[in-house]
């Protein structure tokens, strides 16, 4: 290997990550601008941040958003990684592939027409409409990219553990809980994690199954960009990006004090007698 | 090696299988089970029966871990029957069966320590706190694990791993243990004293112990009885002893130890036993064993090398029971050197001289003409 980085792979992480990053860089940095105009620099200022906390639209948007994301990431978690369980445990039980296939049917089909047709089902059964809808299609949506994430994870994992738990005398349902459940975690987390996000940014699906007093923050963000951009907005998104920038941070760390741990542990052992 | 001596007479008397009366304790009667079109175990009857130290034997991929997964609930037979002590195992989740097994992968719970990994079957017991711990001691210093017990088994060597899993399974004392090549990853000497613990304990628990070994040597040492299967068939169930003296087929008889296999065709024998024309070699076979073929048919001589003699004269009675060859080449093993004699046909006859005194010049050497002879109590004759 040549350590030494050449020309063309210097140009090519310069481009992709200016492409990637430029606009967020910009969107942070317009946040402290004290001009009014967006697109003018008016010197640096906090005055959006503050103008934001006597915001109660957004705010209001903010809270139920996040509500909205915990609920329906939690409910998503869990049935996805049954979901998971079933389309990796349970063989070829009858209706195996129509199952398979309708789990990751979301995963391809467009946003509009999922939202649509959660409306025409909420109209259908005579559902008001507003938190609990949006709460119900966002599970619809993230479930099975939590399916995904977890099934990876089960399909190499070692199945004669659960059946050594079993050996000994410990019954299905607790095997599940004490072995499988410890091992799969971190794919579960992530699952969690992905759906959180996924319900954080959706806007598509939110729109089409939501009701008065349910407005969630990127549906706030987009009627109000509407009217304009305001500095106030970018002071939004900034602190969105702070919190799942933290959140990335903090899991890498973590993941990789995990793996360091694991090294030296490894070491230890091999030079044991 | 007191011990050793306190429980031989028990081992040598210990003979259920001869007993009509007795009835086994894991029975499978008329067994299959396939995979899709696959029949990993083809209309297997066994029983094996209380206390004994079963093993079983036999090529890669011949049902012996399909076998042991049958009696311990993680499959079904196709069709058949397992019973334990009389009762029909069908249907019986392995969580409620009274067998434990160690797994040919040691299947150990990475999340857990070595302690709680032994603890985990107790645990479910709902073994009180104190017992729990005195057990898990005691399994350490079994398996001479105690300085490892806090660590994960990722921290562990392949036979500090291979002894957890043993510890692990033994743990719960079991009525019916399933070990699937348990020493497989120990040095020789760990393995041999082992080895002896298992038998001691075995012992000493009255439990029932099916191991499964690639190890001959291993079976011979620690088995009551050897089952040797071949692709999901039962071929030979016997004691060690009988296995290797009176293996009733070619299969058996190549598969444990060395053994020369001379082809022939029965002949009306004189008296007791067999009587064996081989063509090809021109020997002339007398054996003290019965056979029951008719007389023309297709048969084999099998003798251990170790029963061959080697002279430089001809035997008393050369007509039978003798052959004539060349040393091809000469192998020395320490103990014993093994002589490859070729026949005027080209067919190898192996001997082996036991090394009695420490000199290197051999009175036989390579190129020598040699006779080869032995006694009528020293092969036998197979049909099969
Ligand atoms: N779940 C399964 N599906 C399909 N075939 C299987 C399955 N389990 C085992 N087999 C096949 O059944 C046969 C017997 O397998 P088994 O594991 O019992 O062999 P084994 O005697 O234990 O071999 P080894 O000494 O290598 O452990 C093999 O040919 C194997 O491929
Ligand atoms: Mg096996």
């Amino acid at each position: 290997m040549n350590d030494r980085p050449s020309w063309f792979n210097v140009t090519s992480l310069v481009l992709g990550f200016s492409f990637l990053y430029l606009p967020i860089v910009l969107l942070v940095v317009y946040s402290f601008n004290a001009s009014r105009l967006v697109t003018v620099w008016g010197g640096f200022s906090t005055q959006w941040y503050v103008s934001l906390i006597h915001n109660q639209g957004i705010l209001d948007a903010a809270w139920v958003t996040i509500r909205v994301a915990l609920i329906s990431a939690t409910c998503a978690t869990i049935l996805g990684t049954l979901a998971a369980v079933a389309l990796v445990r349970y063989g070829r039980f009858h209706g195996r592939t129509l199952f398979s296939g309708m789990v990751y049917a979301p995963l391809v089909m467009p946003e509009v027409i999922t939202g649509l047709s959660l409306l025409l089902l909420f109209v259908a059964v005579g559902f008001d409409r507003g938190f609990w809808t949006v709460v119900l299609a966002h599970i619809t949506l993230s479930m099975c990219f939590v399916a995904v994430v977890v099934q990876s994870r089960l399909v190499t994992f070692d199945r004669s553990l659960e059946e050594a738990a079993l050996d000994l005398g410990c019954p299905p349902g607790k095997t599940f809980l004490k072995i499988t459940l410890p091992l799969i975690a971190p794919a579960v987390v992530a699952g969690w994690m992905l759906a959180f996000t996924l319900s954080l940014d959706d806007l598509v699906i939110a729109s089409f199954t939501t009701g008065p007093g349910a407005t969630t923050l990127p549906m706030k963000i987009y009627s109000q960009v509407r009217l304009g951009v305001t500095p106030e907005i970018n002071a939004v998104c900034t602190i969105l990006i702070g919190i799942v920038a933290t959140g990335v941070i903090i899991a890498s760390i973590a993941t990789k004090r995990r793996e360091v741990e694991r090294a030296r542990a490894e070491r230890l052992a091999a030079a044991a007698p | 090696m007191a011990a050793d001596k306190a429980i031989g007479p028990i081992r040598r008397s210990f003979a259920p299988w001869n007993d009509p009366k007795a009835r086994p304790f894991i029975e499978f009667r008329n067994v299959t089970k396939r995979f899709g079109d696959f029949t990993a175990v083809d209309h297997l009857s066994l029983g094996i029966y209380e206390r004994e130290f079963f093993a079983l034997l036999g090529p890669s991929g011949c049902g012996k871990t399909t076998l042991m997964r049958m009696i311990a609930g993680f499959e079904e037979p196709t069709e058949g029957h397992v019973l334990l002590d009389g009762q029909d195992l069908v249907g019986v989740p392995p969580y409620r069966r009274p067998t434990n097994m160690m797994f040919q992968s040691y299947a150990l719970f990475p999340h857990m320590s070595v302690w709680d990994n032994i603890a985990f079957g107790l645990k479910q017991d709902k073994m009180p706190k104190p017992e729990i711990a005195a057990r898990v001691e005691e399994m350490l210093a079994l398996v001479k694990l105690g300085p490892f017990a806090r660590r994960k088994p990722h921290q562990l060597s392949g036979g500090q791993k291979q002894r957890v899993a043993l510890a692990r399974s033994l743990a719960k004392k079991p009525k019916v243990l399933l070990l699937d090549e348990p020493l497989g990853a120990l040095d020789k000497k760990l393995r041999e004293e082992t080895q002896f613990e298992l038998t001691d304990l075995q012992m000493k628990l009255g439990m029932t112990f099916i191991i499964v070994t690639h190890d001959q040597e291993e079976a011979m040492t620690v088995a009551d009885r050897i089952a040797v299967m071949d692709h999901g068939k039962i071929v030979q169930v016997a004691t060690p002893a009988e296995i290797y003296e009176l293996p009733n087929s070619r299969y058996v008889a190549d598969f444990i130890g060395d053994i020369n296999l001379i082809e022939g065709r029965l002949a009306p024998a004189a008296g007791n036993g067999a009587r064996l024309e081989c063509a090809g070699t021109g020997a002339t076979v007398e054996t003290s064993q019965p056979v029951e073929a008719a007389p023309g048919s297709e048969a084999w001589f099998a003798i251990r090398p170790e029963k061959v003699t080697i002279g430089l004269e001809p035997p008393a009675d050369p007509t039978k029971n003798a052959l004539k060859g060349t040393v091809w080449d000469i192998g020395y093993l320490g103990d014993v050197s093994i002589y490859h004699v070729r026949l005027a046909t080209g067919a190898t006859v192996k001997a082996t001289i036991a090394n009695r005194t420490r000199l290197v010049e051999r009175p036989i050497t390579w190129e020598d003409e040699v006779w080869l002879s032995w006694s009528r109590d020293g092969g036998v004759v197979l049909t099969r």
